[in-house]
């Protein structure tokens, strides 16, 4: 077969060595404890930089489970005999976890669900269908997620609302006071992501939902790309409802949670109907079960929820101001040599970011990239990060994005720098 | 290329390079009578294809759109190795070029017979790229089939 002409070499990648930087993390041992992060991919180390759509999982999130179904499996809030009563405690256990973690006052006001996307369509279609009427407005940003998009549009198409969207400009950043204008006095629940997940920034939650408030609207935050890179208080927020997935801090797939103000979620009609979501059945008349199990129609994923209760105590364990500290200076340090690369433009510019380093590349189309980097076994997205709005406001089909997590060590990002160069080459 | 990115070698080879950066018939051409709208919302790729077609025949060919060095590449090199054929014909070469992008060992093995998009072997490689292979010929195929109205999509 023909070549192409200009050889490309790649230079050394150090990955071997040991990681440096990370104040006060021990990389090393961290690294250690994801077993994934020793798989070779195409004969190279795993250089994994995906984790905005999932983050790889701590072997203590792994033994969770399989200790879970070795040792406690039963469903719960059933049965008398001993595994019932073991599930029961471990799945309790595990939403005292959530609470401690995100600050909530009261276990109740924790409900698990399958992720960020359930819980965001369950607040549409809860609080949403009761309180949004016709005429009325929902309010969400111009960098969401398509997850906490649809469920609006979806919930405004059935009651004849309107979606109101608050503009960002060409860093990224949130127009704050065009967001204030939006706030009306139809406006009845305003949707905001705490960090992007295809432009990693920070949006100014405190202030955004103080003006929500002022005006007596409730607020849900998006808090997916928040959770694994801060130290989050739902109270000291002071935000009406929190939605964020166990898959990308560290838990399995399949679990997540929504977070709501205890008297929100009392006054909010059930999501779906079934078992444990009912005190009483009769033909004539169900009353439904009290908080948190209200909400949780079905047997849940009780290994999902007791392995993502492990998840949140093992980065509690190192530390959420250590991991942020560690986040912000990888990002840093990404933004300076990535960004130094020519022909590199970086998507996402904002003050404050987290995260995540977005990009486009002069001449070398996002999926090209993706495929040379994974050659080198370097893992990056490629493509619009389920966030089309947001490439259509840059005028890009897609950018190349690589996402960080507390096991990611500047030596990746050397790679990532190598591979991007590489790439390149090929394309001259 | 050196050794070092090994099978990219494949899926890079000169020519698509060559394509991907000097697409031909990269226009709408003037007269036109069929006309698809191919997309692929995994990777937000868009492909138009035009045709003007006169007895069952493509006589003239063009695409526009935005996509990876491997979409380019292989709507450009479609374009010129449609132009003249029958539908018939483009037909049969689509279920060729999609057996060789997807690994059939048959049509592996006669992949010579496809002249130059015989380069296209090397994405048989990489399944997670076949799609961006064959999004210019699923739309080629929804404008011979007359689906003026319909964005085809790979998904």
């Amino acid at each position: 077969m023909t070549a192409v002409a200009h050889p490309v070499v790649l230079g050394p990648l150090s990955r071997e060595a040991s990681p440096k930087s990370a104040p006060g993390l021990d990389l090393a041992k961290i690294r250690g404890d994801f077993p994934i992060l020793a798989e070779h991919i195409n004969g190279k180390r795993l250089v994994y930089l995906d984790n905005a759509a999932t983050s790889q999982k701590p072997r203590v999130v792994l033994n969770a489970i399989a200790h879970y179904y070795e040792h406690l499996n039963a469903n719960i809030h059933r049965g008398v005999h001993t595994l019932s009563v073991r599930a029961t405690e471990a799945h309790d256990a595990a939403r005292k976890t959530v609470k401690r973690f995100i600050n909530a006052a009261d276990t109740r006001e924790i409900i698990f669900v399958r992720g960020a996307t359930e819980a965001i369509n369950l607040v549409a279609q809860t609080y949403g269908r009761k309180h949004v009427g016709a005429g009325d407005e929902v309010l969400i940003t111009a960098m969401e997620h398509h997850s906490n998009i649809v469920p609006w549009q979806i919930l405004c198409e059935e009651k004849g609302a309107h979606l109101r969207v608050a503009p960002i400009n060409d860093r990224g950043e949130l127009l704050l006071d065009q967001f204030e204008k939006l706030i009306g006095l139809r406006t009845k629940i305003v949707a905001v992501t705490q960090v992007s997940n295809a432009l990693g920034t920070i949006t100014p939650l405190s202030t955004m939902i103080e003006m929500a408030h002022k005006r007596g609207v409730p607020v849900l935050v998006d808090g997916a790309q928040a959770v694994p890179h801060m130290p989050v208080d739902v109270q000291a927020l002071d935000c009406d409802f929190y939605a964020f997935s166990g898959h990308k801090v560290y838990g399995p797939t399949g679990i997540g949670v929504l977070y709501g103000k205890r008297a929100l979620l009392e006054a909010m009609p059930p999501y779906q109907g079934g078992g444990d979501m009912i005190s009483s059945v009769t033909f004539e008349k169900t009353t439904y079960n009290v908080l948190p199990y209200k909400f949780e129609a079905g047997t849940p994923d009780i290994a999902g929820a007791i392995a993502l209760g492990a998840a949140l105590d093992y980065i509690s364990g190192i530390g959420m101001d250590k991991i942020a500290a560690h986040g912000q200076d990888l990002l840093a340090y990404a933004t300076e040599t990535v960004g130094a690369i020519p022909g590199v433009q970086l998507i996402g510019t904002a003050s404050e970011r987290a995260g995540v380093l977005s990009f486009v590349l002069d001449g070398v189309h996002p999926h090209d990239l993706g495929t040379i980097l994974d050659r080198e076994g370097i893992a990056i997205r490629t493509g619009h990060h389920c966030a089309q709005p947001v490439m259509e406001r840059f005028h890009i089909p897609a950018t190349a994005r690589a996402s960080f997590a507390v096991y990611n060590t500047r030596e990746e990002v050397d790679a990532l720098v190598g591979g991007i160069r590489a790439a390149r080459e090929v394309f001259q | 290329m050196s050794a070092e990115l090994g099978e990219l070698s494949d899926l890079y080879q000169e020519v698509i390079l060559e394509h991907s950066k000097a697409p031909r018939n990269f226009r709408k051409p003037e007269a036109t009578n069929r006309h698809a709208e191919g997309y692929n919302p995994l990777c937000g790729d868009r492909c138009s294809v035009y045709l003007d077609v006169e007895n069952g025949a493509i006589k003239d060919i063009g695409f526009q759109g935005s996509g990876c060095a491997i979409s380019r590449a292989s709507a450009s090199m479609m374009t010129q190795a449609l132009k003249g054929k029958s539908k018939e014909e483009a037909a049969k070469l689509f279920e060729e070029f999609h057996n060789l992008v997807t690994g059939d060992p048959e049509a592996m093995k006669n992949a010579a017979d496809l002249g130059k998009l015989a380069a296209f072997g090397g994405v048989s490689k990489f399944p997670a790229r076949v799609k961006c292979a064959t999004l210019a010929w699923h739309t080629l195929q929804s404008a011979l089939e007359g689906k003026e109205d319909e964005t085809v999509s790979t998904e």
